[in-house]
């Protein structure tokens, strides 16, 4: 039984080979489970060895100026590097904290009135770092997007005159590139929010907008052809009971424009976690491109490698992110049917 | 004299427009209906049955004539005319007591207690043999299940007039039958009005009071009405060899086969109507059949 409920949970992650692997394990279905965990199993983890192998063997036949294209071993390598150079961090900024606060214990040991100041430890950020930079800052563009995206959306999706006024609008600002818009955003930023004890920083909140402006559209458009796609039956059952305005869009519009709401709101997450990235790389603002830039910049012979374990960092984040919007969707969406891959 | 003048359709016509011209689908249509009367449509496809249902349901407005019921015109639709939806509607996000809850919640505001509309909602689903899947949701209940629980909604509105629109019609034969036989007991029982379509003549014969035929569109308009006059309660058993309503279903199925012939069966050659009254042409006039089955259920049972 519990197995059982274990077996939906992942399910629900949509990894395959794991439904596979718990079937395995599973008391109940051992005879047929196991050439079924072969398949689901082995075919990926063949593609990927096929891959490393490739990757090996090709790499190591091109020459550039930082050295040999790193392979897959060197990039492994050097991804522990960057583990030891963060907990090496770390460490020297507790003993930082430890050494001031030894060091003001001492002063006000001395002099009870002692001034004592605490100043804030500064050492460069690490690849972690960077990366947690990088998650609040697309969490932020993300959740802004959203919460103006989706109230547009349903009114686009209910008003046609709304509608005809916008679309031109949104069709126009669509396809614009983040590069595009970073330069007046960083400008607007520089201009507008002016204040002498900001609690976020400008580059923090330049990247968080371009990634918003980004994330608006596909969430706008899904969402207005999720509502204004609503069962025409569904509409007319709200007709003939007379619901009032908000009634019916609070229990028939809405949900049943969920699922497209949520298709909106994955291609958004995509489009602005590959924004946030490019974003951070051109405008120097602290995250993941800027660890990626500053490696290129530096040239050292371990940079390439460095950037390709930032390469997979991001396409692991960008594939945890989007697994998490499908589960967020699972949970609220009634129509599970909708939900493939 | 209110149980004669009950629902009263007066020269009922209604164009749609289209890209060449407005479309006549309905020409001329009178009918009166008593208080209670069990009324089924029949004709072929897009021969406006559902036109004529949506206009005494309110969601169409004629364009000529109009729909009177308890003296009163009908100009928008409204609860006392609860409409069964052929394809059931109903919301695939509730269970079957949510989805029943929506329609009750919205007419007896204010006039019944939380408790009472509870006992009512319960009372309602228990009349369609529901109760055990209340909590269900649709797509964890049957194709008839889910009927029932669309008729359960409409007759949980306390309407006038029950409007069904070919509520069977994807429906198989056996649970047809279920269906037909509940829908008799909860009529015979609450005695509401009841315009239904269908496409099935024994479905027609064994539940009607009157059957309503209709002429081949474009324009088109009542062909004949044949009253049924088989004692109440019915039994398809019993009936199935009774002479008198072998009578009634010879009729309509001449009236059907040989007066009203399908358009683009066995159509003289010459015929310009073909075209026009393919139900493929004029999606309005019958909204979106996906399936159309003219079935003549010979065999019922």
């Amino acid at each position: 039984m519990s197995t059982a409920t274990a077996i939906n949970k992942y399910q629900a992650y949509n990894f395959r080979f794991l439904d596979h692997l718990l079937a395995f394990l599973s008391r109940d279905n051992r005879s047929g489970a196991a050439p079924r965990l072969i398949v689901a199993l082995g075919i990926p983890l063949a593609a990927i060895a096929i891959f490393l192998l490739l990757w090996s063997v090709l790499a190591a036949k091109v020459q550039t100026s930082l050295g040999q294209l790193p392979g897959p071993a060197k990039v492994w390598e050097q991804a522990l590097v960057l583990v030891d150079e963060h907990q090496a961090a770390r460490a020297k900024e507790e003993a930082f904290y430890a050494r001031q606060e030894e060091r003001n214990a001492q002063k006000l040991a001395a002099d009870a009135n002692a001034e004592v100041r605490i100043r804030a430890y500064t050492g460069a950020p690490t690849f972690f770092d960077q990366i947690v930079t990088s998650l609040a800052t697309v969490a932020t563009g993300f959740l802004i997007a959203s919460l103006i995206a989706i109230p547009i959306g349903i009114v686009t999706g209910m008003s046609h005159t709304l509608y005809s006024a916008l679309n031109p609008l949104i069709q126009l600002f669509k396809p614009v590139s983040p590069l595009a818009w970073l330069p007046i955003v960083t400008m607007v930023v520089s201009a507008v929010y002016v204040t002498d004890n900001p609690f976020f920083a400008k580059s923090f909140l330049t990247s968080a907008i371009t990634v918003t402006l980004c994330c608006l559209w596909p969430t706008i458009i899904n969402t207005a052809v999720g509502v204004s796609s609503v069962d025409k039956d569904l509409l007319n059952v709200s007709r003939v009971l007379r619901l009032p305005w908000l009634t019916k869009t609070m229990k028939i519009v809405l949900p049943s424009s969920i699922p497209m709401m949520f298709t909106g709101l994955r291609l958004s997450l995509g489009i602005g976690w590959m924004v946030l990235i490019a974003a951070e790389m051109l405008a120097q603002n602290p995250g993941l491109g800027k660890f990626v830039w500053d490696e290129f910049q530096n040239g050292s012979s371990n940079s390439l490698a460095r950037i390709m374990v930032a390469v997979l960092v991001i396409g692991l984040i960008g594939f945890g992110l989007d697994r998490g919007m499908l589960l967020l969707q699972r949970k609220f969406s009634w129509d599970k049917s909708a939900i493939t891959r | 004299m209110k149980a004669k003048n009950h629902l009263e359709l007066t020269h009922v016509s209604i164009d749609f427009p289209t890209d060449t011209g407005p479309f006549r689908a309905l020409d001329d249509v009178s009918l009166k209906i008593d208080k209670g009367q069990f009324i089924t449509l029949i004709g072929h496809s897009g021969c406006g049955k559902s036109t004529v249902l949506n206009i005494v349901a309110g969601l169409h407005r004629a364009t000529a004539g109009g729909v009177i019921l308890n003296g009163r015109e009908v100009s928008e639709p409204g609860p006392e005319r609860a409409v069964v939806f052929q394809n059931h509607s109903l919301l695939p996000w509730l269970s079957a007591y949510e989805n029943v809850e929506l329609g009750v919640k919205q007419v007896f505001k204010g006039k019944k207690s939380r408790a009472e509309m509870r006992q009512w909602i319960d009372h309602n689903l228990e009349l369609v043999h529901m109760s055990h899947a209340r909590d269900k949701r649709p797509d964890e209940i049957s194709g008839g299940m889910k009927q029932r629980v669309g008729i359960a909604r409409a007759l949980a509105m306390q309407p006038e007039v029950l409007l069904m629109d070919e509520p069977f019609g994807a429906l198989d034969a056996l649970t047809r039958a279920h269906l037909q036989d509940s829908l008799m007991e909860i009529h015979a029982a609450l005695g509401n009005t009841v315009i239904m379509i269908t496409h099935d003549v024994d479905e027609a014969v064994l539940l009607s009071d009157r059957i309503v035929m209709m002429t081949n569109g474009p324009a088109a308009t009542i062909g004949e009405v044949l009253e049924i006059e088989l004692e109440r309660p019915r039994e398809r058993l019993a009936l199935a060899d009774d002479p008198q309503y072998n009578h009634y279903r010879s009729d309509v199925l001449r009236f059907l086969y040989e007066r009203q012939k399908r358009p683009g069966e066995e159509l003289a050659p010459d015929s310009d109507s073909t075209a026009a009254t393919d139900s493929n042409s004029q999606p309005i006039a019958e909204g979106d059949k996906t399936q159309e089955n003219i079935a003549l259920r010979v065999v019922s049972n």
